[in-house]
């Protein structure tokens, strides 16, 4: 036997050997891959496909029509609606929870007392299912306020805020915040902790403002957890739906229709099967716009500071 | 340098966690009060401690039922999303940088990312009755295929700081991928299989909007989807359905106690990554 051939035998070997490696990685991947598409990729496709149809979700029949179903959109009173309450009650409840949490999550990472037991506290509302928070809020809103309001002789407190067609969308707000500033607040908190002690020995002794430390040092060091927090609460808030089911069911009327529980419940109940999947469609573009824009300027912003 | 504990902080921190209390303690209070004494005053404290309300509320809301439900649903979706979803993970980060099949694997999960549920919503539902699927066991397999994306994210992150010698080692002593990652890797995934666990018990446990539409079933019912199907009957009947509230919630209460350290831990490692 010479040294060539038992080189071209190690090849082959480790030839046979590689492609058996492969034939495994693939056979480990694959199943997923199928199921994945199979159950996530093909029903968006398949309702993109329902967007150009009639098909109210239940006949035998349907045909083709075109864009007929995107032009009827601009025009529905209900979709615009739904819009502009998601959108109001999205950046307001992601200004809000973003002020919160950072106060909370400052405060918190400070030296205090009984630092586990509050932050424990503040965390909770994390594990909590919203929908039955939002039962328990409700039942706040429509009978404990207005109860204090009685009792201090409180004028705006008297009436339940979530029966005003007006101030409805605050009372949803109210809940959202309470919730979501728990996960913000822990991850402003891990945020703060990379902030380096000597940068604040450094700034205390050039004799800088509370203010201007937190401007200057803590926050140029904390804005890639502000990047993540604004596009989490923001995509979070968007997709709205518990919240609402639970408080208002949209109501009252319409005031409090959320996107998602407009193509809820038009698409199942409603007989607007196609049309609410071309609703979903424009929402799906939204999402892509907002977090494409989001994702630049906050990222622009960091590299900036 | 020792710093002095900061007081003023302290105090404002803790009347701001009433805001978080007052809800749950008004929760617990009305569920031990009768319409009553609930009438008299909202706030106070319960004197008579009517725990009938609670074997009230178990039999309008068939809670064990949902329970046993709920609880299905969670263990099946947290234990085979970290079988498999590891698994996948593991071998798009191994292999994403040599081969292109598997960085556009990597790309294509994670767009999904971007893609919002309501789109899915209304064809999803035609294709699990149509596959039979509009059970608890069909609603913890979308947990887990759904998983995919995310977790994908979270894992490869995790998996590329292991270094590859390990299983080089094992890989000339004769393992393949597959031994190679269940002996060797897998073991050593532990903490991210915790975040991933505690992410997805929290969803799996609480999500409202897949059982509402993939469960037809009244026998199928989860604890969130219950409290919804019987907020009609409950009626005026506040006592019993603050008792039926809070038998919901304390579960995830009692994990919470717990688990608290882990929880938050997992929480925040799942959303920095």
């Amino acid at each position: 036997m010479n040294v060539v051939s038992l080189n071209e035998k190690d090849v082959v070997i480790k030839r046979v050997k590689k492609r058996r490696i492969d034939w495994i990685i693939y056979l480990m991947t694959i199943p997923a891959v199928i199921l994945f598409a199979s159950f996530h990729t093909f029903p968006v496709l398949k309702g993109i496909y329902y967007s150009f149809t009639n098909w109210d979700g239940l006949s035998q029949e349907y045909s083709f029509v075109g864009l007929k179903n995107y032009i009827n959109l601009i025009g529905d009173k209900n979709v615009w609606n739904s819009y502009i309450f998601t959108f109001k009650f999205a950046i307001t409840s992601t200004i809000i929870v973003n002020i919160i949490s950072l106060l909370l999550a400052i405060g918190l990472n400070s030296k205090i007392k009984f630092k586990n037991f509050l932050r424990a506290v503040y965390f909770l509302p994390n594990v909590l299912s919203i929908l039955i928070i939002g039962f328990i809020f409700n039942y706040i809103f429509s009978y404990a306020v207005p109860s204090i309001g009685e009792k201090l002789g409180i004028e705006i407190l008297k009436s339940n805020i979530l029966g005003n067609p007006k101030l409805a969308w605050i009372g949803v707000v109210i809940v959202a915040v309470w919730q979501a500033c728990a996960l913000n607040t822990v991850l402003y908190i891990s945020g703060l902790q990379t902030v380096p002690d000597e940068l604040y020995e450094a700034a205390s002794l050039d004799g800088a403002s509370k203010f201007q430390e937190f401007w200057h040092v803590t926050f140029p060091v904390i804005a890639p957890f502000f990047t993540i927090n604004m596009v989490l609460a923001m995509k979070n808030f968007l997709m709205v739906f518990d919240h609402v089911m639970s408080l208002t069911s949209g109501g009252p009327g319409r005031a409090t229709e959320s996107i998602s529980l407009l193509i809820y419940r038009s698409g199942f109940a409603g007989g607007e099967f196609a049309y609410q999947s071309a609703n979903s469609v424009i929402y799906f573009i939204f999402i892509i716009i907002i977090s494409i824009i989001q994702i630049r300027f906050l990222q622009k912003r960091e590299l900036d500071m | 340098m020792m710093k002095k504990t900061n007081w003023f902080t302290t105090i404002l921190l803790l009347l701001g966690s009433l805001v978080i209390l007052f809800p749950l303690y008004l929760t617990v209070s009305i569920a031990l009060k009768n319409p009553k004494e609930l009438a008299d005053s909202v706030f106070s404290l319960p004197v008579g401690l009517h725990f009938e309300n609670f074997s009230k509320a178990i039999q309008a809301t068939n809670f064990f039922s949902a329970f046993k439900n709920s609880a299905y649903i969670t263990i099946v979706a947290v234990v085979f999303t970290i079988l498999t979803n590891s698994m996948v993970a593991y071998v798009i980060a191994r292999n994403m940088n040599k081969n292109k099949f598997f960085k556009f694997l990597y790309y294509y999960f994670i767009s999904a990312l971007f893609v919002p549920f309501p789109i899915i919503m209304l064809p999803i539902v035609k294709q699990t009755s149509a596959l039979g699927m509009n059970n608890p066991t069909g609603l913890a397999f979308l947990y887990i295929v759904y998983g995919i994306a995310f977790n994908i994210f979270i894992y490869v992150g995790y998996i590329r700081s292991i270094p590859t010698a390990l299983e080089e080692a094992a890989i000339v002593d004769g393992c393949n991928t597959w031994t190679a990652f269940w002996k060797i890797i897998f073991p050593l995934m532990a903490p991210i299989n915790a975040t991933i666990a505690i992410l997805t018990c929290l969803w799996a446990w609480n999500d409202f909007m897949l059982p509402l539409i993939i469960l037809n079933d009244p026998k199928h019912t989860t604890l969130p989807l219950a409290q919804y199907v019987f907020q009609s009957e409950f009626g005026t009947n506040y006592n019993l359905a603050f008792a039926s509230y809070l038998m919901a919630l304390s579960p995830m209460i009692i994990v919470y106690v717990f688990a608290q350290k882990w929880i938050i831990n997992g929480v925040t490692q799942g959303a920095v990554k």
